[in-house]
């Protein structure tokens, strides 16, 4: 497989996205921002690939992200986005840390319903909630970051933008260095074959509960940058379809690197938001199409277009 | 020969030369049409009842004001003589996706004014990114009063009025026809729409009339479709009235199954958005059934020039007479229309112009005279009707329709929907 | 009394409902492991071509009760037509796959269903009100319940045990449940198991649209019902244990009876009450309440 230095890619992607985005349309910084999000997300759902098990219900977690950094808002009246931000891994880390007790004996399908089903009480849990708005959810106004005010001024849309990068490029260090370690070694070995990690002395379910919190609290990290983007919140962040979306992205990017989740949710976002401006009676259509064509030619994902196999060994 | 061709040609090049001189004079944005953007449900169980009616709607106006066919004082081509373009985008996808397509409507496809929004959750959500671009948004047919009494907006308009006067004028006409109730159950969808229905209409007949019980609250989750144990439910509790707020397929679905049962031999029915269904469920909705339009609009438009040119182009296009969503389009449309040409006769039509001419107008329309009255001139109120269904020669119709004015069902400005019902729903000064 | 009565009336009626929508859903599963998500596509074009049959059918004055033969034509033909169309066509190049690939291959397939479905039928809800009320109405206590919903529950009982029959009585039936258990085994033993997919994705498809022809006489037919149903068959198939027939039908039996609980006693938890039976019945029996013993490959 051929090798891309990670690292260096991060950063000056990073770098490059930070010096470009004051002279980008501020809808496709917009567009930038929110492909990002999703990127961390699908991070956290390319972890657990790894490590053999996918879950149905990361949209708890971006929900939970998302209403945690609402919430300190709403309810409050802080609305500072590092504030925000530290609330987020917070609870979602809390929550993941304690569900993940529970589902760390499951697996495949059962995983994958469980995790769906602690989603969807979440989210009828939040459309009961006529204080937080039920089903309409409620908008968020992070006007500052680390105290200094920025709602208002010329320079908002660009701060968002920018910690979100920040937060991209952090978390994809983070990953690439955890994967390459000895948790992450392990975690392949687990989807490779149970039994046999089990029989070499390390602990299947430990190594499945911490890369289970790890990556809920990528898709908190995820749900509360989005909310700060988007500026609103709403149930809908926990319900299946959006967690459909991210395992569906998850293998539209494919497994190989850091870069792939990334790389992928940019794509997704743009196709759909392309769909819905020039077939917007059928891109759903176009979407599945879009997929299929996808899965047919590129079973490993997208990143499998730029990661081509040397000649057999 | 040569001299004529050279006449010609001369002659020629010197018209061509006047014509391009004062070209510039004419070739002003007003050659350039006006882009709107129509957001709306294209798809999902909206659509149907409510988003697709919506676009019939919006397309017709469009095509009619272009041809200055609509009937005064709106018989100017398009705005102010620059015709208009629709750009039409799918509602469906969830507020952080209507959110991502505001600002693509607005810089990629470059539209002049927003016209949109029928989920109350994608209203609030883009409310303030309107603010943001700057553009002048206008929300058409959401319900949830939130948007102006939780907040004030300088470029987002409402020009309809919001949810509260269903509930207030459904009471009153309940009361007023059927004074001795004692009991009421509820169906309504779960979600914010159903549950702030319900909420709202307990609290008005709470304040209306203290001594009735309330049975059960049916919350079947949305698109829930099988309403079996509720019905059960809901005819065990032998209930003198049913309220709910049921809408699109699952409306259609409760009173084909609720209907067989004999529910409604034992409750009465108050439908508060039940006016799209009534061209559809012949048979299926028995007579007595209180309905609302969510306004003086569909069937309980009265009679006017406006409201006949909007029956009209509507059933060109489509196979029935528009329902409210129609009515709701049409009413953005000429209340902006109002707006720029105030704002075009005073000098030029800007958006700070168009926003100071928009606040506190009033304007026409095929349901009756619109106000803007509230959220600081932003929110718009009409009165309200309602009416009872009756079967005459196998269609169904609605008698007994008793409208209600705008100071009986609505909170004066700065007064809070829930605050007005629970001080007993005193008229304000209009 | 008369309350529990109800309870258990409206809870045998629902689930009868659910089992009819999930059983396609978890033969698919145990014979193919196909997580089908394009099930509820099926469900929806069920419900549809049965509406439009039975609605001509009598529009055009032919006698009301054969409407139910229209539907009943509908959801067959619907099985017949897609069923071999998406597996012969799509699935069967996909067979070496990843299983998750699988479920996304099912997805897309469901997105391109959901648009073919409004394309050919619009976005207005459609309704056939007669079927419904046709066969009258029988009284318990205080309550009167459609007959209608006696044949649904006679379908699904008729279902079950014709599906039971087949697989335990029947060659073909035998060498289904061969491959539900090994693959490989059924495979090196001269099973074509090629033809077994093929016929089992048809049924299960023809199962999946009777699931909706059955239910379009009680509902308006609309856009979206696909997606809604999915996460309930799904529900039910998991709580019985996959590829297992009786863990369906007790799992349909428990959640529709939870289900008609909560509406009667407590109406405000309906909208989660399968996803909290689905979350303790994993916890309590993690594959499930019939699950297969699988010997642990090292």
């Amino acid at each position: 497989m051929k090798r891309y230095p990670i690292l260096p890619i991060l950063m000056a992607g990073s770098i490059f996205l930070l010096a470009v985005g004051p002279f980008l349309p501020r809808w496709g910084m917009f567009l930038i921002n929110v492909s990002l999000c999703y990127g961390i997300v699908v991070l956290g759902m390319m972890l657990l690939m790894r490590t053999g098990v996918v879950s149905f219900g990361h949209g708890l977690y971006y929900c939970l992200g998302a209403y945690a950094a609402g919430t300190l808002d709403q309810v409050y009246k802080i609305s500072d986005m590092a504030v925000m931000m530290v609330a987020a891994v917070l609870v979602t880390g809390l929550a993941s840390a304690a569900l993940g007790l529970l589902l760390r004996k499951y697996r495949d399908i059962f995983f994958a319903m469980l995790s769906l089903a602690f989603s969807m009480i979440l989210y009828g849990l939040l459309v009961k909630t006529s204080s937080l708005g039920s089903s309409d959810g409620f908008n968020i106004a992070a006007s500052k970051i680390a105290g200094i005010t920025v709602a208002g001024t010329s320079v908002d849309r660009y701060v968002r933008y920018a910690l979100t990068v920040v937060f991209a490029f952090l978390t994809g260090v983070f990953m690439h260095k955890y994967l390459n370690s000895h948790m992450g070694r392990l975690a392949e070995a687990i989807r490779d074959n149970e039994l046999r990690v089990e029989y070499m002395g390390a602990s299947v379910r430990n190594v499945i509960h911490v890369n289970y919190v790890i990556s809920a609290v990528l898709a908190g990290i995820g749900g509360a940058l989005a909310a700060i983007a988007v500026g609103h919140i709403d149930p809908e962040m926990a319900y299946w379809t959006t967690s459909g979306e991210f395992v569906f992205v998850g293998i539209l990017s494919g497994t190989g690197s850091v870069l792939a989740p990334f790389l992928g949710a940019f794509i997704f976002e743009t196709i759909r938001s392309f769909a819905y401006e020039y077939s917007p009676n059928t891109w759903q259509m176009a979407l599945g199409i879009t997929m299929l064509v996808v899965i047919m030619f590129l079973p490993g994902g997208l990143w499998s277009l730029f990661a081509r196999k040397r000649g057999a060994a | 020969m040569n001299t004529q061709v050279s006449k010609i040609t001369k002659s020629g090049v010197a018209l061509l030369a006047a014509v391009l001189a004062t070209a510039p004079a004419i070739c002003n944005a007003q050659d350039k049409p006006i882009r709107i953007g129509l957001v709306t449900f294209l798809s999902g169980p909206a659509a149907g009842p409510f988003g697709v009616p919506a676009k019939l709607a919006a397309e017709a106006i469009v095509d009619s004001l272009n041809a200055g066919k609509v009937p005064a004082p709106y018989a100017t081509k398009g705005f102010g003589g620059t015709p208009l373009e629709l750009v039409i985008i799918d509602e469906a996808g969830g507020a952080t996706k209507q959110v991502a397509e505001l600002r693509n409507l607005v810089e990629r496809q470059d539209v002049d004014f927003v016209i949109g929004y029928i989920s109350s959750g994608d209203c609030l959500a883009v409310a303030p990114v309107a603010e943001e671009l700057k553009k002048i948004a206008i929300l058409f047919d959401c319900g949830t009063p939130r948007v102006f009494e939780d907040a004030s907006y300088k470029y987002v308009f409402r020009t309809r009025p919001h949810a509260t006067m269903d509930a207030v004028a459904g009471a009153m006409y309940l009361l007023e026809n059927r004074p001795a109730v004692k009991s009421m159950g509820g169906i309504n969808q779960n979600y914010a729409w159903g549950q702030d229905s319900w909420a709202d209409f307990t609290a008005v007949m709470a304040a209306l009339k203290p001594e009735l019980t309330i049975t059960t609250s049916q919350m079947p989750k949305f698109g829930a479709g099988q309403y079996g144990p509720e019905i059960s439910s809901l005819l065990q509790s032998n209930s003198d009235v049913i309220h709910s707020s049921l809408w699109g397929g699952d409306l259609e679905a409760f009173m084909l199954q609720a209907t067989p049962r004999n529910l409604f031999t034992r409750s009465q029915l108050i439908l508060v958005a039940g006016e799209p269904y009534l061209h559809r469920l012949p048979g299926s909705i028995p007579d007595g059934t209180i309905i609302g339009a969510r306004g003086p609009s569909g069937v309980y438009a009265q009679k006017s020039v406006l409201n006949d040119w909007l029956r009209q182009i509507y059933k060109e296009r489509a196979e029935n007479y528009p329902n409210y969503p129609a009515y709701s389009v049409a009413q953005a449309f000429l209340g902006l229309k109002t707006a720029y040409e105030k704002a075009k006769v005073q000098g030029t039509p800007g958006t700070e112009e168009i926003i100071k001419a928009f606040e506190y107008e009033t304007f026409d329309s095929p349901s009756g005279k619109v106000m803007m009255k509230l959220g600081k001139g932003h929110q718009a109120v009409t009165g309200t009707a309602y009416g009872t269904t009756r079967t005459v020669n196998g269609q169904i119709t609605v008698g007994n329709i008793k409208y209600y004015p705008v100071e009986r069902v609505q909170p004066p400005e700065g007064v809070k929907s829930v605050d007005w019902i629970k001080a007993g729903m005193k008229p304000g000064k209009w | 009394m008369a309350q529990l009565l109800a309870v258990l009336i409206d809870g045998l009626i629902y689930s009868s409902w659910l089992f009819i929508i999930a059983v396609g859903l978890t033969l698919i599963y145990g014979v193919m492991k196909i997580l089908n998500i394009a099930h509820g596509s099926l469900y929806a074009l069920g419900a549809y071509s049965a509406a439009s049959l039975a609605g001509y059918w009598i529009h055009h004055g032919y006698p009301p009760m054969g409407s139910y033969a229209a539907m009943l034509v509908a959801a067959i033909l619907v099985g017949l037509i897609a069923g071999p169309v998406i597996e012969r066509g799509l699935l069967r190049f996909m067979y070496g796959k990843d299983e998750i690939v699988l479920v996304l291959v099912t997805y897309a397939v469901f997105l391109i269903l959901e648009d073919f479905v409004k394309l050919v039928w619009g976005v207005d809800p459609y309704f056939i009100a007669q079927p419904y009320g046709l066969l009258g109405n029988f009284t318990v206590g205080a309550l009167t319940y459609p007959n209608y919903s006696l044949v649904l529950f006679g379908a699904a009982v008729f279902i079950g045990v014709v599906l039971a029959w087949v697989l335990t009585k029947t060659r073909q039936g035998k060498m289904l449940l061969a491959v539900i258990h090994d693959r490989e085994m059924s495979g090196a033993m001269g099973i074509n198991v090629g033809r077994v997919y093929f016929i089992t994705f048809t049924v299960g498809a023809m199962l999946g649209a009777l699931g909706g022809a059955l239910t379009a006489p009680m509902i308006s037919v609309q856009p979206g019902i696909g997606a809604e149903t999915i996460v309930l068959a799904f529900a039910v198939v998991v709580i019985g244990g996959l590829g297992s027939l009786p863990g369906a039908a007790l799992a349909a039996l428990l959640v529709g009876i939870v289900r008609s609980a909560a509406v009667h006693y407590r109406p405000e938890l309906d909208l989660f009450s399968i996803y909290l039976v689905m979350a303790v019945v994993l916890i309590m029996r993690p594959k499930g309440l019939f699950s297969a013993q699988e010997a642990r490959k090292i």
